[in-house]
């Protein structure tokens, strides 16, 4: 395994459906993400965009093939060994998803304090500095109701990035928000990511994010029909 | 409160932040669990009330075993025993004492209100068999026609009972004969009558014209001091003729007539099912309240799980919603509970009160039941798939 690589899947099929329904949805991917690098994932709906993520991101059992994660190989492991990796991952969804109870700086908190031995003072600054960082100081003790959808996603972008993680994943992030918000959200994702060696996968359709992707990958019928790399 | 629980939970109070988020339904789940509270409290303290009843006849005297018919399961129930069992009981070197018991209910006319005083038909040359309190004045009955009268029965005045002396009487009629009280001394009403009222034997006699010197309610034995009481009844048992006689130690006596009231006897029966019906509308109320939030918040716990966030966790935030609805809707129904008792003790004068062990009880029953609640209602949290949130 090339060590470069953060991912590597080779070979990797995937199903839905038991007996006469069962369906092939992805058909060989194979694929390799460096370490650091920012990727974009396209396709037209239901080519298998969401799937590829959600198995990468150990939020689904791999069912054939092999995906090695962080050196960790994914097929066959269990909810427990899938969990604990995915500690060390950030995800962003299409929908902020932010607990309606929890403030901004709470939400932020939980992305920080799943890592075990992590105190509360090292949480608080953490998070607090995430925020920061997306220019939402001012918004620390607001709750999601009281913010805008641009400012909820980012306090999303926050909570993916709190705890460092090794990868982030994003899934159409900016569906739901106005260009200008949309362009302010991946610029962030992309800017922190860097600074911090954090590798993205990002699912778009948005051709506007596009030019800002280091490699852009192109999922059609289950099929990876083309790998650009821009170096 | 936040930071009291975060510092409890080594975490962020999800859980106390997730409930207080929506107040009008968190204050509705408190008034729930606050009125399964009061009504757990208030048959309780029925329950505990009809204990206390059942049991103070029991004190007012003295004795180590009773004899009694075979169908006497309270003090004042069942038919008479013959006085020649006493007889026949002496001759067991323990037994060094015998009396007959009588009792019978009096009606008594208090002007606008009848009441019903339990009386008890002693001899009054017999003070050994009286508890002590009472004793003393047992030489008063020697007169014919005189009673001591329960200051604390209803229908009798406080400042009614705590003039009656032997210089300032108290005469009244009942069964047809005045009687006059020389003195009083500490009962109580109780679920079966409205208080107690001691007479002598001859007295009794001459109210109850029905009864016989011959066959008193019951015969109480005292034993020679160290005797062992399980033996003399055993003996007693084989020594006596009639066979279908109860012959208990006194202690067991008042035991299994609590017992009697507690589990065959319909009010018993009732208060016991109000208690069940306190806790099972406990449990319903807060396993609905913490499913309906684990419901609406399946895409934050999805959420969550993607986070890398184990089983532990989301058992933790239900655990300690429970916990939060417990507690908090136990302290209004402690406070309720009691205030309800104090006003039921004060209506009927039975004796109704909060004590200490049954806060407890509920306080301990209220936080188990409601972490079971809540522990059944994380079932759901199954359902939170977080790759469905993609
Ligand atoms: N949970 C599921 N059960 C059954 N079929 C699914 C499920 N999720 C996705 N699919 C199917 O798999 C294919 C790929 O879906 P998806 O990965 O969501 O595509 P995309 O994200 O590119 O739109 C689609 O045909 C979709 O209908
Ligand atoms: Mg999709």
């Amino acid at each position: 395994m090339d060590n470069a690589m953060i991912v590597e899947a080779r070979g990797m099929n995937h199903w839905f459906g038991t007996g006469e329904a069962r369906k092939q949805v992805l058909f060989d991917i194979n694929l390799s993400l460096p370490r650091g690098s920012f990727t974009v994932l396209m396709g037209p709906s239901g080519s298998g965009k969401t799937t590829v993520l959600t198995l990468l991101g150990c939020l689904r059992g791999v069912q054939d093939g092999s995906v090695r994660l962080m050196g960790h190989e994914l097929l066959g492991a269990g909810d427990a060994e899938l969990a604990a990796l995915r500690q060390r991952l950030g995800f962003i969804f299409q929908s902020h998803n932010l607990h309606e109870s929890l403030t901004a700086m709470q939400n932020v908190i939980m992305g920080v304090q799943v890592r075990p031995g992590v105190t509360d003072d090292l949480a608080r600054r953490a998070a607090a500095q995430a925020l920061g960082l997306l220019g939402l100081s001012d918004r620390l003790d607001y709750l999601p109701a009281n913010l805008s959808g641009g400012q909820k996603q980012r306090v999303a972008v926050a909570r993916a990035l709190v705890g460092n993680p090794a990868m982030v994943f994003a899934d159409e992030p900016t569906a739901a928000l106005d260009k200008d918000s949309a362009a302010d959200v991946v610029d962030l994702l992309k800017r922190l990511g860097a600074a911090r060696g954090t590798t993205t996968l990002l699912v778009t359709h948005d051709n506007r994010i596009l030019d800002r992707a280091d490699r852009i990958l192109t999922l059609e019928d289950g099929r990876i029909v083309t790998s650009m790399d821009d170096t | 409160m936040n930071r009291l629980l975060q510092w409890l939970f080594g975490r962020l109070p999800i859980g106390w932040l997730q409930l207080t988020h929506k107040r009008g339904r968190f204050f509705a789940a408190l008034s729930g669990v606050a009125f399964a509270n009061v009504l757990v409290f208030v048959q309780l303290g029925i329950m505990n009330s009809m204990a206390t009843a059942t049991l103070r006849p029991y004190t007012f005297f003295n004795a180590d075993i009773m004899i009694s018919a075979a169908d006497a399961n309270a003090l004042a129930e069942g038919g008479n025993v013959a006085r020649q069992w006493m007889l026949q009981a002496f001759a067991d070197p323990d037994v060094i004492a015998g009396t007959g018991l009588f009792i019978a209910n009096a009606p008594l006319n208090r002007g606008d209100t009848d009441i019903s005083l339990t009386t008890f038909g002693v001899d009054p040359g017999q003070p050994g068999f009286i508890a002590p309190q009472i004793a003393g004045d047992i030489g008063l009955l020697q007169v014919q026609d005189v009673a001591i009268l329960d200051r604390l029965a209803r229908g009798i005045s406080k400042d009614e009972a705590a003039a009656i002396r032997p210089q300032t009487p108290l005469s009244f009629e009942t069964q047809t004969r005045t009687l006059t009280a020389l003195t009083t001394f500490a009962g109580g009403g109780g679920f079966g009558g409205d208080g107690y009222m001691f007479v002598s034997d001859q007295t009794f006699l001459s109210l109850f014209t029905s009864r016989s010197s011959s066959a008193p309610d019951h015969i109480l034995l005292r034993l020679r001091p160290g005797a062992d009481v399980a033996a003399v009844v055993d003996r007693l048992r084989g020594l006596i003729s009639d066979t279908t006689l109860r012959i208990r130690s006194y202690g067991d006596a008042a035991q299994e007539d609590l017992r009697h009231q507690q589990t065959k006897r319909p009010t018993g029966i009732i208060f016991g099912f109000g208690v069940l019906i306190g806790v099972l509308v406990g449990l319903v109320i807060v396993y609905q309240v913490l499913s309906a939030d684990v419901a609406d918040h399946l895409r934050e716990y999805a959420t969550f799980k993607a986070m890398g966030y184990g089983p532990g966790f989301f058992l933790g935030i239900v655990v300690e919603e429970a916990l939060v609805l417990g507690i908090l809707g136990f302290l209004p129904g402690l406070a309720v509970g009691t205030a309800i008792l104090t006003l039921m003790g004060k209506a009927t004068s039975l004796p109704l009160a909060m004590t200490t062990g049954m806060a407890v009880t509920v306080f301990l029953g209220t936080v188990l039941f409601s972490v079971l609640s809540g522990v059944i209602a994380t079932r759901r949290l199954a359902a939170a798939d977080p790759a469905d949130l993609f």
